[in-house]
């Protein structure tokens, strides 16, 4: 009827964006093809595969101890807990039985990985929504935490902190040192980071309510980790299959029921806090004793396959390993890293809702690149 | 003044004009400068680090002063890239757009007591009272502010770029609102200079605004106004909680994704410049202007290290907000442009209506 009018009509057309892979909060590479309506995403297409290195293929090449040294790289900012994985997982393979005190160690360097990449985390994110000051402080305490592994191994980022059997040194002289002056250190900044953010209206209203995603659909997915736990479900590696020496620790699984941005926040603050519990326990529990067990120098498999998990930051970390007869390197291996598949998660908790909410849902899934590319 | 003007072979009038343009130009410029320095280093100092403190010359750092020469010099040298299937001429225009409005604003601001010597009257702001604009002249001219953000985004043909731009044109609609009616409240509370004054002023003239604070500080008068402005500053210059056209992480950089150089640096300035020109509307609008508590004449001298004063605490207000809380988000800060603060900014008229019409004023 009113056909005359169309030309008052404005037109409107739907945009298609590329966030990333050249973009300051996609954490690396990541592409996430967007489709927007003004600002309103109507469908939002995470594209990876730009830090790809083969490092499954890669590994089939190298001897079961070589191997460890490409987890490293995988998810770069918690080296350690991803070394602990392949060294366990091996270790499981071939039945070899490792000392208590190497366990203790390994749980207590694990643990402060895990402290540590939380706060890159929380500086990130905190980034992402604006807030620049978090970023340095947490920055300023990750540091003493990188310090330790220096102290440990000699490297702050590629760790290679373990080998199979154990550990190829004893912890250093004044390490003790440093992990007691960076827990008292860390209970300050903890408190820190909670004053700038945790009532912060503006934080509140940026988070709360934003990015949601149901246990239902978190199980579903195959959601793991924190973003798990912020659902409301209490499933936790290091509870549920305990390995190194989370069976003999006191902590808790940090969960929440509103399955929101700021319910992740509270839950990884909390997990900070119960791994700086768990860091005190191995440190005033540290049994005496050898840090390697007895192995061959060079390990030749039979037919067979193992798969270890183990609480990774971002979730449930995974090493599915085949080895064939006489074989000094995997067959085949395989990682399930916990990056890739919580980062399906992300068009359910965005579609619908604004740009500035996929940054805070990219953030708030903590996704490293080095680990979903692998 | 007379001799000075001799000097310079000028009428005494066009000297003086000359000396304030020299005062108002380069003091916005040199404090928008400085402040870029007082950013990093303040930034520095909130978040336990040291801040840019290597560029010098000969080793004299000036504690990192010297750094903004060289970004100055960096800047010139940086290739001057114009994306391919942009708008070449409204590109170019864009960083002027957004600079001039910035600077403009500062015209009618008086940033000093007038004085009067050899039987003329001086008045420290470029535009002498009584010109009819008032401070209507830097709320229209700051609204200006918004086409330079709006062309560069458009000539930018970039998808960023135009988020941007529509977010910076959303903002600057929803607030104003809020804005204007708060300074409404003001002239209400001015009022006219009383019949028998030297000059009779209009409401809207600032040097009556800063008259009429001389008991007590719009600031005090009326909290609920100054609490909106204040809020609403930060809006109108493009700061963080409310830096959407910008919106660093979110949309890459907002409306100057593509730009380089010094047409950059020109953008960046001009962000500055604004917080400058905002400050000084604050502290003329709310914060008594030149005026000294329980001081009734400060003098020239004094009057004009008074507003300085409480110019640069703001613009480090400005500074210290960024560095400390996130960023809202767009659709929140619509929200709150209609739904707080232009109610907030309505109720303020009506109380304030309503107090004057108690007191038998109108």
């Amino acid at each position: 009827m009113f056909v005359f009018l169309e030309f008052l009509v404005f037109k409107t057309e739907e945009m298609e964006i590329n966030l990333g892979p050249q973009h300051p909060s996609t954490h690396g590479v990541l592409r996430v093809k967007l489709r927007l309506d003004g600002e309103t995403v109507v469908q939002c297409t995470p594209i990876i595969g730009y830090l790809h290195r083969g490092v499954e293929k890669i590994c089939e090449n190298k001897t079961w101890f070589q191997g460890q040294v490409w987890t490293d790289r995988m998810d770069y900012v918690a080296a350690v807990t991803n070394n602990l994985g392949w060294a366990e997982g091996v270790e499981k393979l071939f039945g070899i039985q490792v000392p208590r005190r190497a366990h203790y160690v390994r749980t207590l360097l694990a643990e402060l990985n895990r402290i540590a990449s939380h706060q890159l985390w929380l500086a990130t994110h905190a980034l992402d929504i604006g807030a620049m000051t978090v970023f340095l402080y947490c920055f300023r305490d990750r540091e003493a935490i990188l310090d330790i592994f220096e102290a440990f191994c000699g490297a702050r980022l590629t760790t290679t902190a373990f080998r199979i059997g154990g550990l190829r040194e004893d912890v250093p002289p004044g390490m003790d040192r440093m992990v007691r002056n960076f827990l008292k250190a860390f209970s300050t900044g903890i408190e820190e980071y909670e004053t700038l953010l945790s009532e912060n209206r503006i934080w509140k209203k940026r988070t709360v309510g934003v990015a949601k995603l149901q246990a239902k659909d978190a199980v579903a997915l195959g959601i793991t980790g924190p973003v798990l736990r912020a659902a409301g479900v209490p499933y936790d590696v290091r509870k549920a299959f305990p390995s190194a020496a989370y069976a003999e620790m006191d902590f808790q699984i940090a969960t929440r029921p509103e399955a929101d941005t700021y319910a992740r926040y509270l839950v990884r603050l909390e997990e900070m806090r119960q791994s700086a519990r768990i860091v005190q326990q191995c440190l005033d529990g540290l049994p005496e004793g050898p840090v390697m067990a007895k192995i061959p120098k060079i390990l030749k498999s039979e037919v067979c396959e193992v798969y270890h998990s183990i609480e990774a930051p971002k979730g449930e970390l995974g090493y599915y390993f085949v080895g064939e007869k006489g074989g000094a390197n995997p067959y085949r291996m395989h990682v399930r890293a916990p990056s890739f598949v919580n980062l399906q998660a992300l068009p359910k908790m965005t579609e619908g809702n604004l740009l500035a909410d996929v940054i805070a849902a990219i953030g708030t899934l903590d996704v490293v690149l080095g680990e979903i590319d692998r | 003044m007379d001799s000075f003007a001799r000097l310079l072979h000028l009428s005494p009038p066009l000297a003086w004009m000359a000396l304030k343009l020299l005062i108002v130009i380069g003091g916005v410029m040199g404090i928008a400068a400085v402040l870029t320095w007082v950013e990093r280093r303040g930034a520095a100092m909130m978040q336990d680090r040291i801040g840019p403190n290597r560029a010098g010359v000969k080793g004299i750092t000036l504690l990192g002063l010297v750094q903004l020469a060289a970004d100055g010099i960096k800047f010139f040298l940086k290739e001057d890239v114009v994306p391919p299937h942009g708008n070449r001429l409204l590109f170019t225009l864009a960083p002027a757009l957004a600079f001039v409005p910035a600077m403009l604003g500062f015209a009618v601001i008086p940033f000093g007591q007038s004085f009067s010597s050899g039987g003329q009257a001086y008045h420290l702001s470029l535009l002498d009272p009584g010109n009819g604009m008032g401070m209507l002249y830097p709320l229209a001219i700051g609204s200006m502010a918004v086409y330079g953000i709006l062309v560069a985004s458009w000539s930018s043909n970039n998808k960023w770029a135009i988020l941007g731009g529509m977010r910076s044109g959303a903002n600057m609609v929803s607030y104003e609102l809020g804005m204007s009616l708060a300074v409404i409240s003001i002239f209400m509370a001015a009022g006219n200079s009383p019949v028998g004054s030297p000059v009779t002023l209009e409401a809207y003239d600032p040097h009556r605004i800063v008259e009429a604070q001389e008991g007590l500080w719009f600031a005090v008068r009326q909290p609920l106004g100054f609490l909106v402005f204040f809020t609403c500053m930060f809006a109108e210059t493009n700061r963080l909680p409310f830096d959407f056209a910008e919106g660093e992480s979110e949309i890459v950089a907002g409306f100057h994704t593509e730009y380089s150089s010094m047409k950059f640096a020109l953008l960046q300035l001009s962000e500055y410049i604004h917080i400058v020109t905002a400050s000084a509307l604050l502290v003329t609008l709310y914060l008594g202007g030149w005026r000294i508590p329980f001081v009734p004449n400060p003098g020239v001298l004094l009057s004009v290290a008074a507003f300085l004063a409480k110019l640069l605490f703001l613009c480090w207000v400005f500074v210290w907000v960024r560095w400390t809380i996130p960023r809202f988000r767009y659709d929140q800060l619509m929200f709150l442009g209609w739904k707080v603060m232009l109610p907030l900014s309505m109720a303020n008229l009506l109380l304030q209506a309503w107090l004057m019409h108690g007191r038998g004023i109108a």
